[in-house]
């Protein structure tokens, strides 16, 4: 399949992917592509500061018969397929009227890779539409142009409602192809929003889409975290007159509460675990304790005269960043949960909060205080080393999270004015607002979508 | 000086003695040291309430532990001099009304984390409620609750307002 034709021009990207094809290909339509592994390819590779954007096309899919309901789904999947990509920061999505190559007049199975080179695509997707009433038959398949070889192939049918459902799956694969992670798609992010009475919890899609209302008790309520399986959201809460933890089901609602004397702040999961960590003051001093998924005290964790809150784990639970005034002013430490030591590893300015632990395990990302002023996010190796600053000079922005598969960060900031939820790379590119509704959005935490 | 101390000591039991049973029955809620001068205003105070209108210094009194807010330098829950003096203050009026129980809330300003705030907010209002511990006022009648960055006073984002919201603020219950 290789076209010695086009060598020259094909020097450098095959330079760049010559450690992938060690292994024997197999082309097929259910060839997963995860018998790379983790760590095998460097389509993208998130952890480079000089990442450009991978050029990928995705024409409109092709209509089975050519009729206006099955045309018009077979143009709206294609664009919803390019937008969900186009949200990671990490594709370039081609201008579709650029295109040399009629999508309905081609085989979706065995494209002419020339024509899609030319136009400067590394990466095509192509996609076949059967819609019959209600019932939809799709057909996906990601494709490298160069070394011209198809890399993932699906066919997915099911209700045309349930249409956005089965392109994020298919985008999953892709970012499980190309960066070793997959459930971006399926994430969740559960946040604050401000109404006229108090502040309530909400959960949306990774993309801003579906806003649901958890909390409805018009109190105030912050910091909300979901587990890990994602049917869980804990969060701190006024509607019992003060900051107490409830540990909220998703599904059914089914509260505990824990109200202890003094506040109950910053809850965060253990990874695969039902349980949490969480400050408590009831000793007279704000500490971290862990505790079971329905409220009960385990241990503390903590043991420092002065502020201890915002814990969160690796994610092999071994280690848990938080914050400690224990040195004067709020910084960020790591403590080993088995020996209980904890080291320092914010060095610069008076203020710094907020620590997320990386789902991939080697940074920790923060909000820090700039001397001007301003809240700015920033991240840090776990061992302290290697200190970036993603957010400059535009208003306040705090409260960052990692996306699950550790490429996004999610973040709120004034920059716009009001408060309100944005998404980046996790090297800072790309910073757009996710999504407006009414009132002030803040907190966001991103998770994982619910596991079945 | 034996008979001084008599008196001082007749005045601890008979003062408390009137104010506890003055503060019980809500009719009278005269202190028998305030002079009590009667104006306009007062007397609209004290249409406000049931008390009768020979109140307005103890309203005065009453209003200015209500409204006079303790004040907080930026991350800090230290109490300054003007601080310490206005909570003087407060602890002489709560020990001049034994009855009255107090929340003591802890603020802080728009600036920083929502979490480390509410933290901070709680060490402001404990700060507060030990300091008048140590003058003398019963800790069971005092309880203290962090609203953090939550409830401002001034939602003007400037250095006047945020001075403003860094407060201990005390509610009567």
């Amino acid at each position: 399949m290789v076209d010695s034709g086009n060598a020259g021009c094909r020097k450098t990207l095959a330079a760049k992917r010559a450690p992938l094809f060690w292994g024997i290909i197999i082309i097929g339509l259910l060839w997963t592509g995860m018998a790379f592994g983790a760590g095998n390819y460097d389509y993208i590779d998130i952890n480079n500061p000089l990442l450009k954007k991978v050029p990928i096309a995705v024409p409109f899919f092709k209509s089975a018969s050519g009729n206006g309901a099955e045309s018009e789904t077979a143009q709206t999947g294609a664009i919803m397929l390019s937008d969900t990509l186009s949200f990671t920061g990490y594709f370039k999505i081609l201008d579709r009227g650029s295109f040399l190559v009629d999508a309905q007049k081609s085989d979706i199975a065995a494209p002419v890779f020339k024509g899609w080179t030319s136009v400067g695509a590394e990466l095509l997707v192509t996609g076949g539409i059967s819609l019959n009433n209600s019932q939809i038959e799709m057909e996906l398949r990601l494709f490298d142009t160069y070394n011209e070889r198809q890399l993932i192939g699906r066919k997915y049918s099911g209700n045309v409602k349930d249409i956005r459902v089965m392109i994020r799956r298919f985008c999953n694969e892709i970012m499980g192809l190309l960066t070793g992670s997959t459930g971006l798609f399926d994430s969740r992010i559960a946040y604050i929003s401000s109404g006229s009475a108090g502040k309530e919890v909400y959960i949306c899609d990774f993309d801003g889409y579906n806003p649901t209302q958890i909390t409805h008790n018009q109190s105030i309520n912050l910091s909300p975290a979901v587990s890990h399986d994602g049917r869980w959201v804990a969060y701190t809460s006024y509607a019992k007159g003060k900051p107490d933890l409830f540990i909220q089901n998703i599904s059914d609602n089914r509260v505990s509460v824990v109200d202890k004397k003094g506040m109950v702040i910053s809850p965060a999961w253990v990874p695969g675990k039902f349980e949490l960590a969480a400050s408590l003051s009831f000793s007279g001093d704000p500490e971290i304790y862990l505790l079971t998924g329905t409220g009960k005290v385990i241990n503390r964790l903590t043991d420092s005269p002065g502020i201890d809150v915002s814990p969160t784990f690796s994610p092999d639970g071994n280690k848990m960043a938080f914050v400690s005034r224990r040195g004067g002013t709020p910084q960020i430490y790591v403590q080993n949960m088995n020996s209980g030591q904890a080291e320092r590893v914010t060095f610069q300015g008076n203020n710094n909060t907020q620590p997320e632990w990386s789902p991939k395990g080697d940074k920790i990302v923060y909000t820090a205080l700039e001397k001007g002023g301003g809240f700015n996010i920033c991240v840090v190796g776990v061992d302290g080393k290697g200190l970036m600053q993603l957010t400059h000079a535009q208003g306040d922005n705090e409260s960052p999270s990692w996306s699950p598969d550790g490429s996004m960060i999610a973040f709120s900031s004034t920059r716009e004015g009001t408060s309100r939820i944005y998404v980046m790379t996790a090297y800072g590119a790309d910073q757009r607002r996710l999504m407006s509704t009414p009132g002030q959005q803040s907190e966001p935490k991103w998770s994982p979508g619910v596991t079945n | 000086m034996k008979r001084k101390y008599w008196v001082i000591l007749a005045m601890l039991f008979i003062v408390p003695g009137l104010m506890l049973t003055a503060s019980c029955a809500k009719k009278v809620t005269a202190k028998p040291e305030a002079a009590v001068s009667k104006t306009d205003d007062s007397s609209k105070k004290a249409a406000a309430d049931t008390s009768k209108p020979g109140d307005s210094a103890a309203l005065t009194a009453r209003e200015k532990f209500m409204k006079q807010d303790v004040n907080f330098a930026f991350d800090s829950a230290v109490l300054d001099a003007t601080a310490q003096a206005i909570l003087k203050d407060k602890a002489a009026w709560l020990k001049d009304n034994a009855s009255a129980a107090t929340t003591i809330e802890g603020h802080c300003d728009e600036r920083g984390t929502v979490a480390y705030n509410v933290a901070l907010g709680e060490r402001r209002a404990e700060a507060a409620k030990a300091f008048l511990v140590n003058l003398g006022v019963p800790a069971a009648k005092m309880t203290t609750i962090s609203y953090g960055k939550e409830k401002p006073l001034d939602p003007a984002k400037t250095e006047a307002a945020y001075a403003k919201n860094r407060r201990a603020h005390f509610v009567l219950k």
